[in-house]
């Protein structure tokens, strides 16, 4: 009963320790750029850039195979957080950014097919198969890879709608002119 | 010198681990698709199975047989076989990015694969030495990898070929599997008396 329990006890220490001086010693060493732009990707593996989910995506800026401006749902803050992280000029003409948008899926012809609900890469589509789909707006990150898959064209990108929760008391609009006219 | 060459024709074609004793069918049907992964896939599973050889008979006649604990036997030496895994993730990620991309998820999977197992258990129940059991698992080892290829190899053929759209994808795969398995029943006549 001891010698069993200490012996798979010593053995995993000491695979441990194996393990653990393999890891150091066969260690990798990767681009840290790589990772500080992973972080700031928006993460959620859409694909709309064509490659293989965020990390491809910032292993392939960090390369400068792709260009900063990639990224759809980053718009065009990510554009230029990116082209201030990497010091490089963006160049923003083919960003269109029209703000953030989510996804919005309109109830009165939505047919109930989670097709949507499948391509979500954040599950921020709620709903059941012949029951009406919605969108939770704290989830979406509007990569609008459901648009396209909606057989009934309910689902659109809408810009983000002023809610309670979104308000934010607007900056005041300083005229100088005026206040001392 | 003869009798370890028996030794080797025998585990890797006679008593071929995929094809006939039906181990490790999930690399088999799984990294099959080219040959390039497949041999990656199957130098890395050689390596693992050749080093859990030794390894699980050093475990089973310094501790298990000593202390009388064969009861623990499937548990340490999924434990072994497991770091062992790790290690072989760990140097391919060095060595070789991209086997390490093509390889995929089938890596650390080779832990369950229960050619890696079947073979330290085989070893085990058949009393062998450390020579003998380092060798029958670097032939069934080999048979795999051989297998492997053969299948992947075969594989690339078919991807060209008009497939009946009912067959199309696994199941002309399973049914090109079974013909290789028929092709080496063929192997069972050898006889080394």
């Amino acid at each position: 009963m001891i010698a069993a329990i200490l012996s798979v006890t010593l053995l995993g220490i000491a695979l441990g320790f194996a393990l653990g001086f393999a890891a150091r010693k066969f260690a990798v060493e990767t681009d840290a750029r790589v990772a500080e732009i992973g972080a700031m990707m928006p993460g959620t593996n859409c694909g709309q850039c064509g490659y293989p989910g965020c990390p491809g995506a910032a292993a392939a800026i960090a390369a400068g195979e792709a260009t900063v401006t990639v990224c759809p749902p980053g718009g065009k803050a990510l554009a230029t957080a990116l082209a201030a992280k990497l010091g490089i000029a963006a160049d923003l003409s083919g960003v269109s950014d029209e703000g953030p948008k989510i996804a919005t899926i309109a109830e009165e012809i939505c047919i109930g097919c989670c097709r949507c609900i499948k391509e979500c890469p954040t599950d921020a589509i709620v709903g059941a198969a012949k029951q009406i789909h919605a969108v939770m707006r704290e989830a979406c990150t509007g990569c609008g890879n459901c648009v396209d898959r909606c057989p009934t064209e309910a689902v659109k990108m809408e810009p983000v709608p002023v809610t309670l929760q979104h308000w934010v008391w607007p900056k005041p609009q300083a005229k100088v002119e005026q206040a001392w006219a | 010198m003869s009798e370890f060459l028996i030794l080797l024709v025998t585990t890797a074609l006679v008593n071929n681990v995929v094809l006939i004793k039906f181990l490790g069918l999930c690399p088999f049907m799984g990294v099959s698709k080219s040959v390039d992964s497949a041999l990656g896939m199957g130098m890395a599973t050689t390596f693992v199975i050749t080093l859990a050889s030794a390894a699980t008979w050093m475990l089973e006649h310094w501790l298990l047989i000593p202390l009388e604990l064969g009861y623990l036997r499937i548990l340490t030496f999924i434990l072994v076989i497991a770091a062992t895994v790790q290690f072989v993730e760990l140097v391919v990620k060095k060595t070789s990015p991209d086997l390490y991309q093509a390889l995929g998820i089938y890596l650390p999977l080779i832990t369950t694969n229960c050619a890696v197992l079947g073979i330290a258990l085989l070893n085990v129940q058949e009393k062998s030495g450390f020579v003998w059991s380092l060798l029958s698992g670097f032939g069934s080892a080999f048979g795999f990898t051989l297998v492997l290829l053969i299948f992947a190899g075969l594989r690339e053929r078919l991807a060209l070929a008009r497939v009946p759209a009912a067959f199309a994808g696994a199941p002309i795969g399973f049914v090109l599997a079974s013909l290789l398995a028929l092709a080496f029943m063929g192997f069972s006549g050898l006889n080394f008396k």
